[in-house]
């Protein structure tokens, strides 16, 4: 004999039952319910130890003045290592230096160039505009290895390589897809109105995009800034093939200190590097709005 | 005004163009150049191409597998995660979830390098959960510092970033077609598969392709979390560059990398077009 199946209404939207007010609601009972909630609450908790587990134990390395297999915790703890990387003599501060002015350098040149020409491609008719998009897009569309083995090969020739401007170069490079692509964004989101308001009122060309449009791109402008000024920071490919050994960045010294297996200070790096990474992730949307961000591209 | 309108956006596009040429398209022609010449005429030849295959054989094979692997796992979690994010279960692991998947996103490779040296290691709190959850005996511990350790490492940083798009991009659907899927008896599982994602195949193609780029990019991963032989092309032209200063096989390696990358997206225009654009 074929019982026929007990009837189950799916979905929770089909039927709308007031929370609290009843045991059975549309997704079942309530025990069926809860062991849904409690995967689901184990799954939450297994992708929050593998993001965070492998950063844990960034921080524990950087605490760890003695650990080795099959000891699972450090048996010594200390600050040792924090003394010495903080240590002006040991070069890591040098390489944090180092690093930020080629950033800063790298943020410079990159809206030198991309905000004028951000400008153009949102609000002026250019001749192959979308061909033009495209070749910015273009170094983002490459494996880039072996575009700076070649870059590093030219730079021979003309004395750049181990030079503070060859790697500026490099990343200007790999920083101008983001900076023209998300200016260009920006100034599309500026109201065409407001500067044919101002231009209506007599401001030349000029005083019309610096007391106007500027201003309002600027918030697109400066999280285009902080993205360039991090992948500058976090850049290794290019500057490894271009800088080094010459100029040391903070990240070939964490790469240099963790393939000599000295884990404490290339954790400590690390950790440094992280700041403004996670610092940036936590704003990120303050600065990039809904209004700039569905302007990218077009 | 012909100066204004004409001649004015290309002066202010210019010297934006020149940087990319001189600093982008010369080193891919030189690059190009570089891998047809053979070494001791000069002449266009096929020689570094042989000497590639017949040395770097096996980390091609490695490669292409580690990278479609890698780009596989990342589109499936990130409609995981996206679908996850729109269909939701109890709102408080929805934040919770929203809150918790970008965290590796502006986390550098370097960094994401180092902390997985530590992590899946033999000491690592990787193999401690396993040990304390009675998984594996602490000595049978072993590292994951070897194929694993790579792949694990771009899944978990490139997770992030194709999330990020599929997710807004299913964010942006009209929910109508989802609620009247769902009123229909659809089940959760059916309306991802069935009706979202076939709507953001697109997005979810464009995150996959950019990861696949960024892998076949990354040095510092396959050198500080790849252990031995065989390893990815990147750590071998590196090598070829800095130990023989051989451009000719470590450029036509290059060119292998440029193709594969090409292949995939070549594969997926073609698809797009001969499906004609239906969802």
């Amino acid at each position: 004999m074929v019982l026929p199946a007990p009837r189950r209404l799916h979905g929770g939207d089909a039927v709308r039952v007031p929370a609290g007010l009843s045991f059975e609601t549309a997704d079942g009972w309530v025990p069926a319910r809860l062991a849904r909630l409690l995967l689901h609450g184990l799954a939450i908790g297994g992708l929050a130890f593998i993001i965070f587990g492998p950063l844990a134990n960034l921080v524990l390395w950087s605490f760890a003045e003695r650990w080795y297999f099959p000891h699972k915790l450090p048996l010594e703890w200390g600050f040792k290592y924090w003394a010495t990387v903080f240590n002006p003599r040991a070069g890591a501060m040098a390489s944090l230096s180092v690093s930020i002015v080629i950033a800063l350098l790298t943020v410079a040149l990159s809206l030198a160039l991309s905000v004028p020409a951000g400008y153009a491609l949102a609000k002026r008719s250019l001749p192959l505009r979308s061909a033009i998009m495209l070749l910015f897009l273009l170094p983002q569309a490459f494996p880039s290895l072996s575009i700076y083995i070649n870059v590093a090969r030219i730079f021979y020739e003309f004395s750049l390589n181990g030079t503070m401007v060859g790697v500026v170069l490099v990343h200007t490079l790999h920083g101008l897809v983001y900076s023209v692509w998300i200016t260009a964004a920006a100034f599309a989101a500026v109201d065409h109105d407001l500067e044919l308001a101002a231009r209506n009122l007599g401001a030349t060309a000029s005083r019309a995009f610096f007391t106007v449009s500027l201003p309002l791109a600027a918030p697109g402008i400066v999280a285009s800034a902080i993205f360039v000024f991090l992948e500058s920071l976090d850049e290794f490919t290019g500057s490894y093939f271009v800088g080094a050994p010459e100029i040391q960045t903070l990240p070939l010294l964490l790469f240099g200190a963790s393939m000599a297996g000295n884990y404490q200070i290339a954790s400590i790096t690390a950790l440094i590097l992280l700041v403004p990474s996670i610092a940036f992730m936590l704003m990120v949307e303050r600065f990039l709005k809904g209004n700039v961000l569905s302007k990218v591209g077009t | 005004m012909t100066f204004r309108t004409r001649v004015l956006p290309l002066v202010l596009t210019l010297p934006a163009l020149v940087v990319v040429a001189v600093l982008f398209l010369v080193p891919l022609g030189y690059s190009l150049l570089s891998a047809f010449e053979e070494t001791e005429t000069g002449e266009f030849g096929f020689g570094n191409f042989a000497k590639s295959f017949e040395f770097y054989g096996w980390d091609m094979l490695f490669t292409v597998i580690i990278t479609g692997l890698a780009t596989l796992l990342i589109g499936a979690l990130s409609i995981a995660i996206g679908g996850y994010l729109v269909l939701g279960g109890h709102p408080r692991l929805v934040a919770a979830m929203r809150w918790l998947y970008r965290w590796p996103l502006f986390i550098p490779f370097i960094v994401a390098a180092q902390c997985m040296r530590t992590f899946l290691a033999k000491n690592g709190i990787m193999n401690n959960l396993l040990v304390t959850a009675g998984v594996i005996e602490p000595l049978s511990a072993q590292s994951f510092l070897d194929w694993r350790g790579i792949l694990f490492t771009f899944v978990w940083k490139q997770t992030a970033f194709a999330a990020l798009l599929v997710s807004g991009a299913m964010a942006s659907l009209d929910p109508a077609t989802i609620e009247a899927a769902r009123n229909l008896g659809a089940g959760k599982l059916r309306v991802l598969v069935e009706i979202i994602v076939p709507q953001v195949r697109v997005t979810v193609a464009v995150g996959m392709i950019l990861s696949l780029v960024t892998i076949l990019s990354v040095l510092s991963v396959p050198l500080m979390v790849g252990t031995g032989s065989p390893t990815m092309l990147t750590v071998d032209m590196a090598f070829r560059i800095n130990s023989y200063g051989d451009y000719g096989v470590a450029n036509a390696l290059g060119f292998l990398t440029y193709l594969l990358a090409a292949t995939v997206a070549w594969f997926y225009l073609r698809r797009g077009v001969s499906t004609g654009g239906t969802p």
